[in-house]
């Protein structure tokens, strides 16, 4: 297949298959023969589903011919992040625990990508269950940057990224906790739309941390993250926290322009350890903002330091509690032990890797007796103080720009200390802490050819201004593709 | 255990009681599968109930309202917004490794159940009324255990008591006022056997006059009315006995094991035991609302107690009998709904006797659903009985051919006439001819034996079918005996 | 931040996971590297400050009490890594000495 079929997006294919340019099977089994010549070096892949993804394409072409419309993604082939479940299509979400688990259920965003006409293609890398920012972590193998394998492709969501990078998948979803969409999506050089906390229903979304987590599109461009976005958000009466409200019309917001549109630049954001090359592009980002027409401000996030360990104590609480179903009794793994407790204690240090088991402790830690107060409740207390610069900001501005992550993608190995790790998501967390949209859109590269994204942050539940701002640094910056994967498959 | 009874003179059992109410829902707390009793193993799951990958919790509106007629029947402060919490333990019917349940913001607290004990009427405050989901079921089975989830996520709310009970009589009897206010309410079935109501009793002693509360046990697994009074009374005896040795009570969780008659302590966790407590993410404040709320006030029935007083008050009903009539709802409902047909509270006495002996006998354990006279039918009855129409013992044939034909009562007396002979020239007549037809036992009664007046009465009765206004034959019997 | 290897052994013990000599040694140094970075939200000053438990304010959005089909039994136990008679199997659990 042509790269130009691979890389034409969400949109267009859908457009294409609807108006019988093309066909859906043509479609799927052209991304199935890619994914069979590209992923083995590039690890994007936990599982490929050739039988099922064809004859989901042979029922919406049928549908087709049929007069009937599949919906706004008719025929388009997506991948699916493995933390999130697929009926009948193994989900493991990156670990060993839960090997060869079939779920019984769709997730909500999952069966509305299928209702919208969509071909789930497989299930996507990522570090065991979204715990950490650059696919070393996965239980399985490791993924690859598709601009230079011998560096990290992100994380967790960096099989979704990678994929959309490598055109091993017209658009695909993932899950951002603390950045793990938005900080693959600009190491891979692609867009990342992390929603409005409770904007796309978690039911079916495999728990890190509860009140973080959420569901969002990685694609080649805005306007399919906006696509994507409108068909998987509203309210879901199986999310207790999902937000009462239809989703959003996003698209018209591609062509609005920022004419007018206050953007803050968070002074924080630019201190400490920020790649000067990674500043200069987010900088470059603002003119090209201001030459569209937009009004740039610095604005102050002043408890921005502290977004960091707040986020290292409410995550790893809430995944400590969301792992304890992880027992080796109902599904999955089940270590060795004639009595339940060696049971159990086996089965969770065999079935977990290293930095799972890591948080797991950093979790228990901070729950028990005694250290709640001082951890989990001062953290969220934190969160509260975080929440409101933002607030403040979005009083003066109406969309902030800032980097997505401190540096282009890391080399393997690079990052070996838990800690500094957790550094690569500095920019990425508060966004979660406050439950507030983000948007990662490629700005450019360094000089040695690595993406660089800029950040966007809105209010909670405007999306609308995100997609206005992201199309117009798209128009600014365009985009770009790795070489490796220009070619024909 | 009258040695007991001696002991408890300088001993104080302190005993607070901590009860599992299911509530009556049809499906579980925080998924839509069933919450059928007796069902195949694992065929009342769901994503949720399972713990699975991805599955997210939802609550029960009508878990809600239930456990809010709880709390607002018992008079507790009802939390405008309270939260659930995850309390976290690994248990193989725990399915997710944690309870979803209530921590420092439960739906309810303070309030209190009133009950009469030995004439006296106590108020047991309640500390607090919280929400929560069940566990499954674990079968032991040799080297293995079989796991079945059909209980998990059934919808509960914990009534914890203040340690204001102080005798296992006490406590049985708290028992027994929850159970009957909760199936009053419609709260829940309340049945112990099947599991629907489970009591945990924090047990203490101390030396009489003494403030400070002694060192207490948590005694669990206490499944049936009988073995609240038989496991409370046992575990007091030994901790008295403990300390009378010059023991110490040491503070651990204890099994009740019926079928023994004894407690035992459970294995001491291999670890300290911390459920990490904190307040579940995946579901938001739960805010009870106006609506509801007025709805819950608006169709709260009288309670027990007051009831029970009411009955003795305005229907002069001696304790036992309003507590009788009080143990259930519909039984209270019915002697109301006879006396408002009957029309005259008066009969409020009689027609409750004759629930308690005719009706209840009819019955047989039945509830008062199943009686074959309704209220406004008893209450015809016993207006006849009263304005001597019939005699009592008429009534009950009549009663009884009620039963068999749904006839009322009016009717039946009418159609097989058996109005009472109430006419003194008539009865006199008939008194005289039976006097007459007994010259050897007139001689006798008036020689001296007047446990003869009996004789003359069945007679009469047997003469009349039973018809005779036994008052005035007797009064004339008398009168017809005296003379000469 | 100084954790004992005992308290990280309590831990592991608590969150159930069997961890080697070398792991806890690993664990314990890691954790409190990490633990004192978290240090610093001490310096916030959160007095007075509601604890945000939840992203968006929203109240509890409730069910009403319907019943839906359940998982067919085959289904439930269908990835159980043991299963006898219909329900999961697991190894014994230990029990009261009597």
């Amino acid at each position: 297949m042509s790269a130009e079929l691979a890389y034409a997006g969400a949109a267009e294919l859908a457009r294409r298959v609807r108006a019988r340019e093309v066909s859906a099977v043509e479609l799927t089994d052209a991304f199935l023969a890619r994914i069979d010549a590209h992923d083995g070096a590039l690890g994007a892949y936990l599982a490929v589903d050739h039988e099922g993804a064809r004859n989901r394409a042979l029922i919406v072409d049928a549908m087709i011919a049929a007069g009937q419309d599949p919906g706004p993604l008719a025929g388009v082939p997506v991948g699916v992040k493995d933390v999130i479940v697929t009926e009948g299509l193994v989900t493991t979400a990156a670990s060993r625990i839960l090997d060869g688990w079939v779920p019984p259920y769709d997730a909500t965003a999952v069966a509305r990508l299928r209702a919208a006409g969509a071909i789930v293609l497989g299930k996507l890398n990522c570090d065991e269950f979204a715990m950490g920012s650059s696919n070393e972590r996965s239980g399985y193998r490791p993924c690859q940057n598709p601009w230079d394998l011998g560096r990290v492709p992100g994380g967790s969501s960096g099989g979704s990224a990678a994929a959309v990078a490598a055109g091993l998948a017209a658009a695909t979803l993932g899950t951002d906790t603390g950045g793990s969409i938005r900080q693959p999506a600009a190491f891979c050089g692609v867009v990342g739309l992390k929603p409005t906390y409770g904007r796309v229903s978690r039911w079916g979304a495999i728990a890190f941390a509860s009140s973080l987590d959420q569901i969002g599109p990685l694609a080649g461009s805005v306007e399919d993250c906006a696509l994507l976005l409108e068909v998987i958000a509203g309210a879901d009466p199986r999310d207790a926290t999902s937000i009462d409200q239809p989703a959003p019309s996003l698209r018209p917001a591609l062509t609005a322009g920022v004419a007018g549109l206050k953007v803050g630049l968070p002074r924080e954001y630019f201190e400490g350890a920020l790649d000067p090359e990674v500043a200069a592009a987010v900088r470059a980002a603002g003119d090209a903002l201001v030459t569209a027409g937009a009004e740039l401000r610095e604005v102050t996030l002043p408890h921005t330091r502290f977004a960091l360990p707040a986020y290292y104590v409410v995550a790893p609480a809430e995944a400590a509690s969301n792992l304890a179903r992880y027992d080796g009794v109902r599904f999955g793994h089940r270590g060795g032990g004639r009595e339940l407790a060696e049971m159990y204690a086996t089965t969770r240090a065999e079935g977990f890797g290293p930095e799972v088991k890591r948080r797991i402790m950093i979790g228990t830690y901070a729950l028990r007796a005694g250290h709640y107060e001082a951890y989990y409740r001062k953290a969220q207390q934190v969160r509260a103080l975080i929440k409101r610069d933002f607030d403040q900001a979005f009083e003066e501005v109406d969309v902030l720009l800032t980097p997505t992550t401190p540096t282009a993608a890391f080399a393997r190995g690079e990052k070996a200390a838990p800690l500094d790790m957790y550094l690569a998501d500095v920019f990425t967390l508060a966004c979660n802490l406050a439950g507030i949209p983000g948007l990662a859109v490629p700005v450019g590269a360094t000089a040695s050819g690595l993406p660089i994204g800029a950040q966007l942050l809105g209010r909670a539940l405007d999306e609308v201004t995100l997609v206005r701002a992201g199309a117009e640094l798209e128009r600014a910056f365009g985009t770009r593709r790795p070489p490796a994967y220009e070619g024909a498959a | 255990m009258s040695d007991l009874a001696t002991l408890l003179e300088s001993w104080e059992p302190v005993i607070g009681l901590e009860v599992h109410v299911q509530l009556a829902c049809e499906s579980k707390a925080f998924s839509p599968s069933a919450t059928s009793f007796g069902a195949p193993p694992n065929s009342l799951t769901d994503p949720t109930v399972l713990g699975l990958p991805g599955a997210l919790p939802t609550f029960n509106a009508h878990a809600l309202e239930l456990a809010l007629r709880l709390g607002v029947a018992t008079g507790a402060k009802i939390r405008a917004r309270c939260r659930f919490a995850r309390k976290h333990y690994f248990y193989p019917d725990l399915p997710k490794g944690y309870q979803i349940s209530q921590y420092d913001e439960p739906l309810c607290e303070e309030g209190g159940i009133e009950l009469w004990l030995g004439g006296v009427r106590k108020k047991v405050r309640l500390q607090r009324i919280h929400l929560e989901e069940d566990a499954g079921k674990n079968l032991h089975h040799g080297t293995a255990s079989l796991v079945d989830l059909n209980r998990a996520g059934v919808p509960l709310c914990e009534v914890v008591t203040l340690p204001d009970l102080h005798s296992a009589e006490e406590a049985a009897e708290y028992m027994r006022a929850l159970h009957r206010l909760v199936r009053w309410l419609g709260v829940g079935e309340g049945d112990m056997e099947k599991g629907q109501l489970r009591c945990d009793a924090n047990v203490s002693v101390r030396r009489r006059g003494e403030d400070r509360l002694g060192v207490r046990t948590e005694l669990k697994n206490i499944n049936s009315f009988r073995f609240v009074h038989r496991a409370i009374e046992h575990e007091i005896a030994r901790q008295v006995r403990i300390l009378e040795d010059g023991g110490q009570v040491e503070r651990e969780t204890r099994l009740w094991d019926a079928d023994a008659g004894v407690s035992q302590p459970m294995r001491s966790k291999e670890e300290i035991a911390d459920y990490r407590y904190f307040p579940d993410p995946d579901l938001p404040p739960l805010a009870v609302d106006g609506p509801t709320m007025r709805k819950v006030i608006t169709t709260m029935p009288e309670l027990p107690v007051p009831r029970l007083e009411r009955f003795m008050r305005e229907y002069g009903l001696p304790f036992d009998d309003a507590a009788l009539l009080t143990d259930d709802r519909e039984r209270a409902d019915y002697l109301d709904e006879a006396v408002r047909a009957a029309g005259d509270g008066a009969l409020a006495r009689p027609i409750a006797s004759f629930m308690l002996t005719e009706l209840l006998r009819v019955l047989d354990g039945q509830p008062i659903a199943k009686a074959p006279v309704a209220p406004a039918a008893l209450a015809e009855l016993i207006a006849l009985v009263a304005g001597e129409v019939i005699s009592g013992k008429i009534a009950k044939d009549v009663f009884a051919k009620m039963c068999a034909s749904g006839e009322g009562a009016q009717h039946i007396v009418d159609r097989d006439d058996l109005r009472q002979i109430s006419d003194e020239a008539t009865l006199r007549g008939l008194c005289e001819e039976l006097l007459a037809a007994h010259p050897r036992q007139v001689e006798q009664y008036r020689a001296g034996k007047d446990s003869l007046l009996g004789f003359f009465v069945g007679q009469l009765m047997k003469a009349t079918g039973g018809k005779a206004n036994p008052a005035l034959s007797t009064k004339l019997l008398e009168q017809l005996l005296a003379a000469t | 931040m100084v954790l004992t290897r005992e308290e990280v052994a309590e831990i592991a013990q608590l969150a159930r996971l069997a961890l080697r000599d070398d792991e806890l040694d690993a664990l314990r140094g890691e954790l409190a590297v990490i633990l004192e970075h978290v240090e610093v939200l001490g310096q916030a000053d959160t007095i007075g400050v509601e604890p945000m438990t939840h992203a968006v304010p929203t109240a509890l959005r409730l069910r009403a009490d319907q019943v839906e089909p359940s998982l067919p039994v085959a289904v439930a136990l269908a990835d159980a890594p043991a299963a006898r008679d219909g329900c999961f199997e697991v190894p014994a659990i230990i029990k009261a000495a009597t």
